[in-house]
């Protein structure tokens, strides 16, 4: 197998965005590939998951090959719910490191607020079961909040520290100008003042309005090489080193012990093998935080503390910047947006970002390992990346 | 004999109680003050309101419009018994609200204008222009309309206002929505904050001057673009144009 760099990432403002779905592609698409400084590809995935359903439009990859004039390149769509993006990357992976493409484009799109936020919560909730989950109502922001209320029992996690986790990654936005909610947050105005209850109502008890990502519109892609490829580029040396992905249960419900991701866990293993590393040589790391509690639950699920432990690291701010591990420093799924089929690409265009020095005030110092966690369904379908920076 | 028309021109407005400020914490930790602005004010803010006349989003064009010339013609006295409120954080404004006594037990709301967005500040200004009509001047109901679809969602659903759709609003004609004393109540300890009186320093901030926006809301890159994406999903010929026009945004 060889191996397969990152030669060039673009990304386009994560906010509703009012122009086609196939422009918000090919404009992440052209700052890639000028930042590689490639014109010609033999491969296109664009990672999309609700464009037949809530932009009316099929064959997307095939558009977008098409508005960049990348003719005749191979082109195919990859649908893997909110872990598109990143099931998109490890096709790009594939198809460079098995020698059969050289260059192959990776770009992560969604343009969810053409429908308003009833219909965007219902398109996201058709992940779920449908015999067992959803013709019951059961939506992402429902499953989340079971979820958080059984981590409080069970570990001790609070209502404070999932707000430590939005005023984190929210505030963490406000240096990434990518990002969709440019906002500051304080805990004392989400939390503790008298109208902390009005300014953050309950959305699914014990999650509240800002535990929860927004719905976004945007863009992301990556240019990925062959290393012969990658030197003749000249660009920095950011190496995809390790690729995990796992499933679990599609019904919740079936899981022995439901406040254990082990999707997450097996992955992660899969890609710290591959990578030949453990969590401990992680830098800088992109977390799936559509609600706050699953960055605290990821955090303990790819090694980074002991189960149970991640809301510990939390209160000690071992995962903001500067600490131990940062998490999120661009403003994660909270701060920089959630436009679903876009995200994992976007956690490698912000680890890539990180891995080259180019993070400006969000910028790790020194980061040179970084991870991505992509999380479909809830839970049960989940890729996670290494990148390491080659000197 | 000379006629003094401005007399006939001129409504004759009625007494009503002034509205008590009140302040209170927004999820950034920051104060917002809602005080009431009176005509002197006016021209302080007009000038702010006019650049979102040009905002072609969320209907920003169609409310910055229709509030424009509602503070003129407060301002000109051209409008009878109409009452405005303005939200400041560190006398900036971020928001104007207004509405106008109809009879003596009915009100009616005319609009909510955030110029900073995603705190609420728009939310609370409608509930503090609610809390006028039915605590202070003692009107049973207030008549509501929504002419944006995040108008919709913060005042008929939050407030689950009742239908009056045989009663006309005077923004357009179009059917009204009512808020009644019952319907206040119930949403009081959920949507309705505040704290009275408003500290010296802070209350001698907003009084001090209405200071601009710093990040009110723009116009849509292209204005065209929520037309385009309705009918052309392809976008072959426009996407040299968008990268012109964005060329300035590099990564980060």
């Amino acid at each position: 197998m060889r191996d397969v760099y990152v030669a060039g990432i673009g990304i386009t403002t994560f906010t509703r965005l009012e122009y086609p779905l196939t422009e918000i592609a090919a404009y992440a698409s052209m700052m890639a590939l000028r930042d590689a400084g490639v014109t010609e590809v033999d491969q296109i995935y664009v990672a999309n998951m609700g464009a037949p359903r809530i932009n009316h439009q099929t064959a997307l990859a095939s558009a977008v090959a098409d508005s960049l004039s990348l003719l005749p390149a191979g082109a195919a769509a990859i649908e893997n719910g909110p872990a598109s993006g990143a099931a998109a990357i490890k096709a790009g992976f594939q198809a460079v490191a098995s020698g059969m493409d050289e260059v192959v484009l990776v770009t992560g799109v969604e343009r969810m607020r053409e429908v308003n936020n009833l219909e965007a919560t219902d398109f996201v909730a058709t992940l779920t079961h449908p015999l067992t989950e959803y013709i019951y109502g059961v939506t992402l922001p429902a499953h989340a909040a079971m979820f958080a209320r059984l981590y409080m029992e069970k570990y001790g996690v609070t209502e404070r520290h999932l707000a430590m986790v939005g005023v984190k990654n929210q505030n963490a936005a406000l240096n990434n100008k990518w990002a969709h909610l440019q906002q500051k947050i304080t805990l004392e105005g989400i939390l503790d003042s008298p109208e902390a209850m009005t300014n953050n109502p309950y959305v699914a008890e014990p999650l509240r309005f800002f535990d929860a990502c927004p719905v976004s519109d945007g863009g992301a892609a990556l240019v990925l090489v062959s290393e012969e490829k990658a030197r003749e580029l000249g660009r920095p040396m950011i190496r995809i080193s390790g690729v995990g992905q796992a499933t679990d249960t599609h019904a919740v419900f079936e899981r022995e012990e439901p406040t254990d991701l082990l999707a997450v866990r097996r992955a992660a293993a899969a890609a710290y093998e591959m990578a030949g590393i453990g969590p401990e040589d992680i830098d800088v790391a992109e977390l799936h935080d559509a609600f706050t509690i699953l960055e605290i639950a990821e955090s303990e699920e790819v090694g980074f503390f002991p189960k149970g432990e991640g809301h510990l690291g939390l209160e000690k701010g071992e995962t903001a910047l500067g600490g131990k591990i940062p998490i999120n420093v661009g403003g994660g799924l909270k701060g920089r947006g959630h436009p679903v089929g876009a995200t994992g690409v976007a956690q490698a265009w912000e680890i890539v970002t990180q891995l080259r020095g180019d993070g400006g005030k969000r910028q790790v110092e020194g980061a040179r390992i970084g991870l991505t966690l992509n999380f479909g369904g809830f839970g049960n379908n989940v890729v996670c990346l290494t990148f390491v920076r080659e000197d | 004999m000379s006629v003094d028309l401005e007399k006939i021109l001129r409504p004759i407005d009625h007494e009503m109680a002034p509205y008590e400020p009140k302040y209170m914490m927004l999820a950034s930790g920051e104060a917002v003050v809602v005080r009431q602005v009176f005509r002197d004010e006016i021209p302080d803010l007009l000038k702010h309101v006019e650049p979102l006349v040009h905002v072609e989003r969320d209907y920003y064009d169609v409310v910055a419009s229709r509030v424009y010339a509602e503070l003129l013609g407060y301002y000109r006295h051209r409008f009878q018994d109409q009452y405005v409120l303005a939200l400041q954080v560190d006398g900036e404004l971020a928001a104007i609200v207004n509405g106008r006594q109809v009879t003596p037990k009915l009100g009616l709301s005319l609009h909510t204008l955030a110029m900073r967005r995603g705190l609420r500040i728009g939310a609370h200004g409608f509930a503090a222009k609610m809390e006028y009509h039915i605590d202070t001047l003692g009107h049973d109901e207030v008549l509501v309309v929504a002419e944006s679809p995040i108008g919709f969602r913060r005042w008929m659903l939050e407030y689950k206002l009742e239908k009056r759709f045989d009663t006309p609003h005077e923004l357009g004609g179009v059917p009204s929505w009512a808020l009644t004393r019952e319907l206040f109540n119930a949403a009081r300890s959920k949507l309705v904050v505040g704290r009275r009186p408003v500290p010296a320093d802070i209350l001698e901030k907003a009084m001090e001057k209405i200071l601009p926006p710093s990040d009110p809301p723009t116009p849509p890159l292209d204005p065209l673009a929520a037309t385009r994406s309705l009918y052309d999903p392809t976008a072959t010929a426009l996407v040299q144009q968008r990268w012109e026009m964005e060329k300035g945004m590099e990564h980060a």
